[in-house]
């Protein structure tokens, strides 16, 4: 009997992956019947995928983590009614909701029209503790000269990948280096026992912009059983609102998005710091 | 009707994440690891879901992204010092006696392959994909596909015949 085919090799894995056809099989039997190395060669392999299976095939019984779970349940996902992507859409409700603030003022949150259920009511008090924390801490770290930041710009592959990590979810550093402000660091800060992540950039006047992301569950949570939330609050997790506070020369936007709450923190007057925050909103959505 | 679309696929996702959870156990040893790629992979195939064709296998898309996510991963890793779970980097037990190869020795022949040829061996035999879908997923021929395996194979037949070596340590 001649070597089947011109590959032995292949064919041995072939059988013991049980991917060689009827006549091929055949073939190969006959071959291993007077070869008895490769036969044992075929018996090794196959032995080791049970192995593998015998070890690793309990991991298919083990519930999911809800985590993952999360990532591609519909709340997390773009409306299905809209064909648009998640960055047309996001571009789309900030802009709205810049539109809104400029027209309407704080007297109401609730946006009507196309952009119906993705824009709820959020009272701007269940996340007003929150903007104060950001700008705390926006305070505390653009003061500083020589240690604004823990993870240098230089570093930033890193310093992405380990806030990521911290917080759950993919973070990403906002280019704003045509607004004029770089990127200089961040941090890992904490608020309400929660990891947050605090992005610096810096322009060529010094004036220093921060970035502050947490998770925005707790937000609805501990803080809408302090401060009495109304019930509906709770959809607002997942959708995008923008709202803007200002404390001493200090302004910020904040908003909640897919389970995050961010805060944009500048001394810069409204205009500036919404055209900065538009840019952050869609580099962050794309 | 798109709605109805994105709604099969979220499901055939879904569906998915045991498989991903139990190769990426598979690749990296630890759970928590593992299932940080998972994440990644999801969050990835969930932000580029339009890109995915319809006459294409999920699993398979779901593998080459988690196979880049990993890619990266390892790339970050290589640029700065690992720091080794303790349960990790104790001392290999000491040989089982009948000459199986007990759990953690199969952890450790795993650990012990290059990641290349682990990637194929395990793709294959724990996955059950075809030689041309790894070769898809991992974007290289076919035929590194098959000197992987062949490499990884026999390796890992190698190191299970001669049992557990005394000193084998974790190596990534």
């Amino acid at each position: 009997m001649t070597e089947p085919r011109i590959d032995r090799e292949a064919d041995l894995h072939a059988a013991a992956d049980g991917r060689l056809d009827k006549a091929d099989q055949a073939r190969l039997d006959a071959w291993l019947s007077d070869n008895p190395d490769d036969a044992a060669t075929v018996h090794a392999y196959r032995l080791q995928n049970s192995r593998l299976h015998d070890r690793f095939d309990a991991v298919l019984d083990e519930p999911i983590p809800h985590h993952l779970l999360n990532l591609v349940e519909e709340s997390n996902q773009p409306s299905p009614q809209s064909g648009r992507s998640d960055w047309t859409r996001g571009v789309q409700r900030l802009a709205a909701s810049l539109v809104f603030l400029i027209a309407g003022g704080f007297g109401g949150w609730l946006l009507h029209d196309h952009l119906g259920p993705t824009f709820s009511e959020i009272p701007p008090a269940a996340v007003t503790g929150f903007a104060d924390n950001a700008i705390g801490a926006h305070s505390v770290f653009v003061a500083e000269v020589r240690h604004p930041v823990e993870v240098a710009a230089a570093d930033e592959a890193h310093l992405v990948a380990w806030l990521s990590k911290r917080l759950g979810t993919k973070l990403r550093a906002p280019n704003m280096n045509d607004m004029g402000f770089s990127l200089v660091g961040g941090r890992l800060l904490a608020d309400r026992s929660l990891p947050v992540a605090q992005l610096m950039y810096q322009d060529a006047d010094n004036r220093r912009l921060t970035l502050y992301v947490r998770a925005a569950a707790e937000i609805t949570n501990d803080e809408a059983a302090s401060s009495q939330m109304p019930v509906g609050i709770q959809s607002a997790t997942t959708d995008t609102a923008f709202h803007f506070v200002e404390h001493d020369g200090i302004s910020a936007f904040y908003w909640i998005e897919d389970a995050f709450a961010y805060a944009l923190v500048a001394p810069l007057d409204r205009a500036g710091l919404m055209a900065a925050a538009t840019r952050v909103y869609s580099e962050l959505d794309r | 009707m798109e709605g109805l679309i994105l709604e099969e696929l979220r499901k055939e996702i879904a569906d998915a994440i045991p498989s991903l959870r139990r190769y990426a156990r598979a690749l990296l040893g630890g759970r928590g690891e593992a299932d940080d790629l998972v994440h990644d992979t999801l969050v990835r195939a969930m932000e580029r879901l339009h890109l995915f064709r319809a006459d294409s296998d999920m699993r398979a898309w779901l593998f080459t992204i988690l196979h880049n996510q990993h890619i990266n991963a390892v790339r970050h890793d290589a640029r700065r010092p690992e720091n080794v779970p303790v349960e990790e980097s104790a001392n290999a037990e000491p040989a089982a006696q009948d000459g199986r190869l007990a759990v953690r020795d199969l952890d450790r022949a795993l650990a012990l392959l290059p990641d290349e040829q682990r990637q194929v061996v395990l793709l294959i035999g724990l996955e059950g994909l075809s030689y041309a879908e790894a070769s898809d997923v991992l974007d290289v021929p076919l035929g590194t596909v098959m000197s992987r395996l062949n490499r990884g194979r026999q390796q890992l037949r190698g190191l299970m015949e001669q049992g557990p070596a005394q000193s084998i340590r974790r190596i990534k």
